[in-house]
């Protein structure tokens, strides 16, 4: 919403400076966005007298002035056709910044003269673009500032323009008159009444209107008098400086009016050709299909129910949103129809929208306008007609009813306080109610009609205290949720988010925060991009789909990491994942990207490429970290974006996977253009169980006094044989005497099956016994040895390596 | 007996190694040593002379030893010593690298928001990114007309052919946590909910994507004034600035009344941003009092509770706390920028131990 000050000052009798009103309107809540103050961009600009000129010996075209200033004469050279000895300038002294060349004025020689200043062209200070020639001033003192001088002589080209942000809630703040009451309830000046005495009808108007019964509710009052004889052309100049000031293009008499009093009184009108018009005019719902070329010059096509004025002949106007071409105003117009009309806020809203139109219009009603103001701003309107246009106006003619809007809350003077903390007396709180147009009843305050936000006591303390002035209000401590020590807030879900990250970034992982939504395809390559998680309105394609894992928004910042020319990389993330479009259907993932080399080369000979047991490592001590047992199966049925065989599932039963591991598949590599050798991990963070039993109690370390034995066995198996089952066999040999069951060496390939035959290979493992009760004899460790041997050749059909 | 010490203590001061010293041990007080043969000969002597000969013997004798003991050790501190020189090495040489991790300075300005609030007793509240467009609309007094419905460049789902349901949104604002949390706990309640939000914008300071906690406190009496004393002692502790000062402005969402935008005295002197001096002020967020249409929503009658809520930007303070220029670059994942400006894995933000480093 914009507007100047001095259409401000209309509505507003106030000696309150500039600063004072901005201060105010954003204190107010009426946020000002920007400010554009001419005599910013002019103040150092003085009046000068030409007292000589004459031509310049080098060039044909310059002249050599002597100027009078306040600084006394200075010599400028002036290549402008009306430089000319008497007359009354504007000087750009050296040292003033002209802004229309964008240059700060210095002292120099042109053709080989002296020039102290320049004499200014509007277009120069940025004032119009006229070019003709430097400014002559009809009067004015030498010395003067220009600025003084507009503002005494022009102040229209000296009028600040305000923008002020209107939220929601204040329709009545898009008219400048409500702008100026809410200032004057904040006590900047006293609200000018602007009333106008009813323009009686001379003749019956030759236009009837009605309003179809089914559309009473979306269409409630619809006013019009026709106005014939008037000369429609272009608007005075006052009111065309208003409208372009605040960005508005002059049209004509008519559409200025009705422009001027949208802005002026959040009044929007519209004015038909009234010769264009066939018959009556029938505000009604549409059917769908009907169509009408707009004012804007776009045909649109109806869907049904929405509101829509309609002559004898079809539609001309959509109502409250934009007026019909056909029936527009033009420079021809003699006769014409005014009308003001209530249209319903959701309804207008909802068309506005199906149909793309943004119109200032559209604006206005679909946040509402003041519908009691209806028949009191066709009087205002054409009163303005008969005064710029001249003509004749005939009666009225109404058809339904004023809303009744009329609502009453009962105002706790107490409130504010207990509410905001604020300490007002209840007669300032009355008087700011007055002030802003509310009638009180005892303690019953009344809304004014102009105000449809306001439904509710808390309203009313929000009024007052806005006017008050938030920037009043004093902090004031909140006592603490329960006395003491505070307890700890976290659950234990997020405070198992916290140790898996931190986890994770100790392991030499760096975090990145990825977007949620990624492209179809990379979705797809990890199970997900289907249409239950596809956005309706992504912002481009690259963000359309809500992504399965943040897998895929890793392996991308991977590969533009590489093309940067980071080979090496430790990326990981924990955040949503999305396996549906429900709300109910997000889970939260830890997830590690390892690419490349495990480090830098370097003189110890440590760099290797990475592989499935760093990412094994890393899952394992995560899980670790956030209270996985120790104890887990791992199972090879992994999703189809691991490498199948160099990839697993950690699981705790046959359904609860509590992550993956492993290589990614080498496609999904090549599809996210990242260059291998590449491992991942994903750690689903709520499958872990949470313990049960909440205790702090660790129970009784029990150490043996006696001493361990380890003995090594190596084992002849299959090829595909996994080291658990190994071990899980060796370890179930004897639960109680051994400890701990450990792989130390794997033989396989071509060597070992030339040594162990087709399709074998060694493993080897250390077990420890840890006795309990007395020292263990050979022949115990042989008695054990013998039962490893048999469980493992059971379970594998492996034999002891000889 | 003098003639025998001299000999022997000279003669293991001059031993090269431990075998010379060896062979002298077994020369002077060995079985058959010098000095055990002289010792064998007390037997022979008379009481008077044994009483001056035998002290006499011994004291040589332990003398010899310790003598032998000494050399010993020094010999093998000087062989020490020499091994320890051949094993010189240049420790200027890079050790073996270690990848050093990093946390995301959107995590870690959360646990910082998290840390302060909780020691105000507000618990931390989650809820869905994929949200009914009850809870992040209606339920919050935004009906399905509203303007503010269509300023907020919703992301909406897309729904399958015969789902009549108004498709889900991605929340547009963390706002709808706090109806989940009133209908989960009901009043008394205090929490904050910190999380991703979405809004269909992007240019140099909009992602599509970006980070809200949302601050809710309803009890019998608590006020905007408590409220604004709230957000001082956030902004003191969470900016480290002892004269931080904030100025409530009027403004409008459709979820509080009255509701304030929360400005925060600055200087932009020198292109730096300063809190708590100047003359500039510098929006940082919005709040009010809970509207009693959302109290209702979350099953929360308005007549007996009531309560402030407040939102604000975790990628904004982020920026404005530690610096950061660009609000794209968060999401962009460039090593250089995560190296930068993330956090050291064990740098955990704590009222005890600090906030910030």
């Amino acid at each position: 919403m914009k507007f100047t000050l001095s259409w401000l000052k209309h509505h507003l009798e106030t000696e309150a400076t500039l600063d004072e009103i901005l201060y105010a309107l954003t204190d107010l809540g009426l946020e000002v966005e920007g400010v554009e103050n001419p005599v910013d961009r002019l103040s150092e600009f003085t009046i000068g007298k030409v007292t000589h000129a004459e031509k310049h010996p080098d060039a044909d075209k310059l002249k050599v002035c002597k100027v009078e200033t306040d600084e006394g004469e200075l010599q400028i050279i002036c290549g402008a056709p009306n430089a000319r000895e008497g007359i009354t300038v504007v000087v750009a002294k050296p040292g003033v910044y002209v802004p229309g060349i964008d240059t700060t004025i210095g002292v120099g020689k042109i053709r080989g003269i002296e020039s102290h200043g320049m004499m200014c062209s509007e277009r120069e200070m940025e004032m119009s673009d006229a070019h003709d020639g430097i400014i002559e001033l009809p009067s004015g003192e030498v010395g003067q500032r220009f600025t003084d001088w507009l503002s005494e002589n022009q102040p229209e080209r000296v009028d600040p323009v305000i923008e002020i942000a209107i939220t929601p809630n204040r329709p009545d703040a898009l008219g400048v008159e409500g702008v100026a009451r809410d200032l004057a309830a904040r006590g900047l000046g006293t609200l000018i009444p602007r009333e106008t005495d009813p323009v009686p009808g001379s003749f019956p108007c030759p236009i009837g209107v009605s309003i179809d019964a089914d559309t009473l509710d979306q269409a409630p009052v619809f006013y019009g008098r026709v106005i014939k004889g008037v000369k429609n052309g272009p608007s005075p100049k006052w009111l065309q400086d208003y409208l372009r000031a605040i960005g508005l293009r002059p049209i004509s008499t008519l559409v200025d009016i009705t422009n001027f009093f949208t802005y002026d009184r959040n009044r929007p009108l519209h004015v038909f050709d009234a010769d264009k018009v066939k018959g009556n005019l029938r505000l009604h719902r549409a059917k769908g299909g009907e169509t009408l070329v707009g004012l804007d010059e776009k045909e649109y096509t109806f869907e049904a129910d929405m509101t829509l004025i309609s002559d004898d002949e079809g539609v001309e106007s959509i109502a409250g949103v934009m007026g019909g071409l056909p029936t527009g105003c033009t420079e021809e117009t003699t006769n014409v129809f005014l009308e003001a009309a209530y249209f319903d806020p959701i309804r207008t809203a909802y068309t506005g929208r199906a149909l793309k139109i943004n119109s200032d219009a559209r604006y206005r009603f679909e946040r509402g306008i003041d519908p009691c103001w209806t028949p009191v701003g066709i009087e205002h309107a054409t009163r303005m007609i008969l005064d710029l246009c001249g003509g004749e106006a005939s009666d009225v003619v109404i058809a339904g009813e004023i809303p009744d809007v009329d609502r009453a809350y009962k105002l706790d003077t107490a409130r504010v306080e207990s509410l905001v903390g604020m300490e007002i007396p209840a007669a300032e709180q009355r008087a700011t109610l007055e002030a802003l147009g509310f009638r009180l009843e005892g303690d019953m305050a009344h809304v004014p009609s102009w105000r449809p936000d306001v439904m509710g006591e808390a309203d009313l303390v929000e009024e007052v205290a806005r006017v008050a002035s938030l920037t009043k209000l004093v902090g004031k401590p909140m006592r603490r949720a329960s006395a003491g020590v505070p307890e700890a807030v976290l659950t234990p879900m997020q405070r198992r988010e916290a140790t898996a990250r931190r986890t994770i970034a100790t392991l030499g992982y760096n975090e990145c925060v990825t977007y949620s939504f990624v492209d179809e395809a990379s979705a797809g390559l990890f199970g997900g991009g289907t249409d239950a998680t596809k956005l309706d309105n992504p912002i481009s394609s690259e963000m359309s789909h809500m992504r399965p894992t943040p897998l895929p928004g890793l392996l991308q910042a991977a590969s533009r990491n590489q093309a940067r020319g980071y080979a090496d990389l430790a990326l990981f993330e924990v955040g949503p994942a999305f396996h549906g479009g429900e709300p109910d259907e997000q889970q939260q993932l830890a997830c590690g990207v390892l690419v490349g080399h495990s480090g830098p080369k370097d003189v110890h000979g440590s760099r290797r490429a990475v592989d499935v047991f760093d990412a094994k490592a890393d899952i394992e001590a995560v899980l670790a970290a956030i209270g996985a047992p120790a104890k887990v199966q791992i199972r090879r049925d992994v999703p189809e974006w691991l490498h199948p065989g160099r990839s697993g599932a950690i699981c705790l039963g046959p359904k609860n996977v509590l992550g993956y591991f492993g290589e990614l598949h080498p496609k999904v590599l090549d599809a996210l253009d990242v260059k291998g050798p590449a491992v991942v991990f994903s750690v689903d963070l709520a499958a872990t169980p949470f313990p049960k039993a909440k205790g702090t109690n660790r129970g009784a370390l029990e150490l043996a006094d006696l001493q361990a034995v380890e003995r090594d066995f190596a084992f002849v198996l299959d090829v595909g044989t996994e080291a658990l089952t190994v071990v899980n066999a060796a370890a179930g040999a004897d639960k109680t005497l051994i400890e701990e069951v450990r792989v130390f060496d794997e033989f396989h390939g071509e060597k070992a099956e030339a040594q162990m035959g087709a399709g074998k290979k060694s493993l080897a493992i250390t077990v420890r016994l840890q006795p309990k009760d007395r020292t263990l004899k050979e022949a115990d460790i042989e008695a054990v040895s013998k039962k490893i041997i048999e469980k493992v050749a059971k379970a594998t059909g492996g034999v002891l390596r000889s | 007996m003098e003639e025998l010490r001299q000999k022997y203590i000279a003669a293991i001061a001059e031993a090269a190694d431990e075998g010379a010293l060896e062979a002298l041990r077994v020369q002077a007080v060995g079985k058959k040593g010098e000095v055990s043969l002289k010792m064998r000969e007390l037997g022979k002597m008379s009481p008077e002379e044994r009483q001056v000969a035998g002290p006499a013997l011994n004291a040589l004798k332990d003398e010899i030893n310790s003598a032998l003991a000494a050399k010993k050790a020094a010999l093998a501190d000087s062989g020490l010593e020499e091994r320890l020189k051949a094993e010189w090495l240049d420790v200027t040489l890079p050790a073996r690298s270690e990848r050093r991790g990093s946390i995301h300075p959107i995590s870690q300005v959360t646990e910082e928001v998290t840390a302060i609030f909780a020691d105000m007793g507000f618990a931390v509240a989650e809820g869905p990114q994929v949200e009914d467009d009850w809870h992040n609309f209606d339920a919050l007094n935004i009906p399905g007309h509203h303007p503010a419905r269509a300023e907020m460049d919703t992301f909406y789902m897309s729904r399958a052919e015969g789902d009549d349901r108004p498709p889900h949104v991605l929340r547009t604002h963390t706002s709808p946590v706090q109806i989940r949390s009133m209908l989960q706990q009901g009043a008394p309640i205090r929490i904050i909910a910190p999380g991703r939000v979405y809004r269909a914008d992007y240019d140099q300071t909009h992602t599509p994507m970006f980070h809200q906690v949302e601050g809710l406190a309803i009890d019998k009496d608590i006020s905007m004034a408590n409220l604004k004393w709230v957000l001082e002692e956030f902004c003191r502790a969470f900016f480290e600035v002892d004269g931080v000062e904030l100025r409530f402005r009027a403004s409008h969402f459709p979820f509080t009344e009255p509701s304030a935008e929360v400005d925060i005295r600055c200087s932009w002197e020198g292109g730096t941003l300063k809190l708590g001096e100047g003359d500039d002020w510098l929006e940082i967020l919005g709040s009010g009092m809970v509207h009693p249409k959302v109290l209702e929503s979350g099953g929360i009658d308005p007549n007996e509770w009531q309560g402030f809520a407040f939102g604000l930007g975790i990628d904004r303070i982020a920026m404005l706390k530690y610096g950061i220029p660009d609000l794209r670059a968060f999401f962009d994942s460039d090593l250089r920028w995560l190296r930068h400006y993330g956090f050291a894995a064990l740098d955990v933000p704590s009222i005890h131990a600090g906030i910030s480093r």
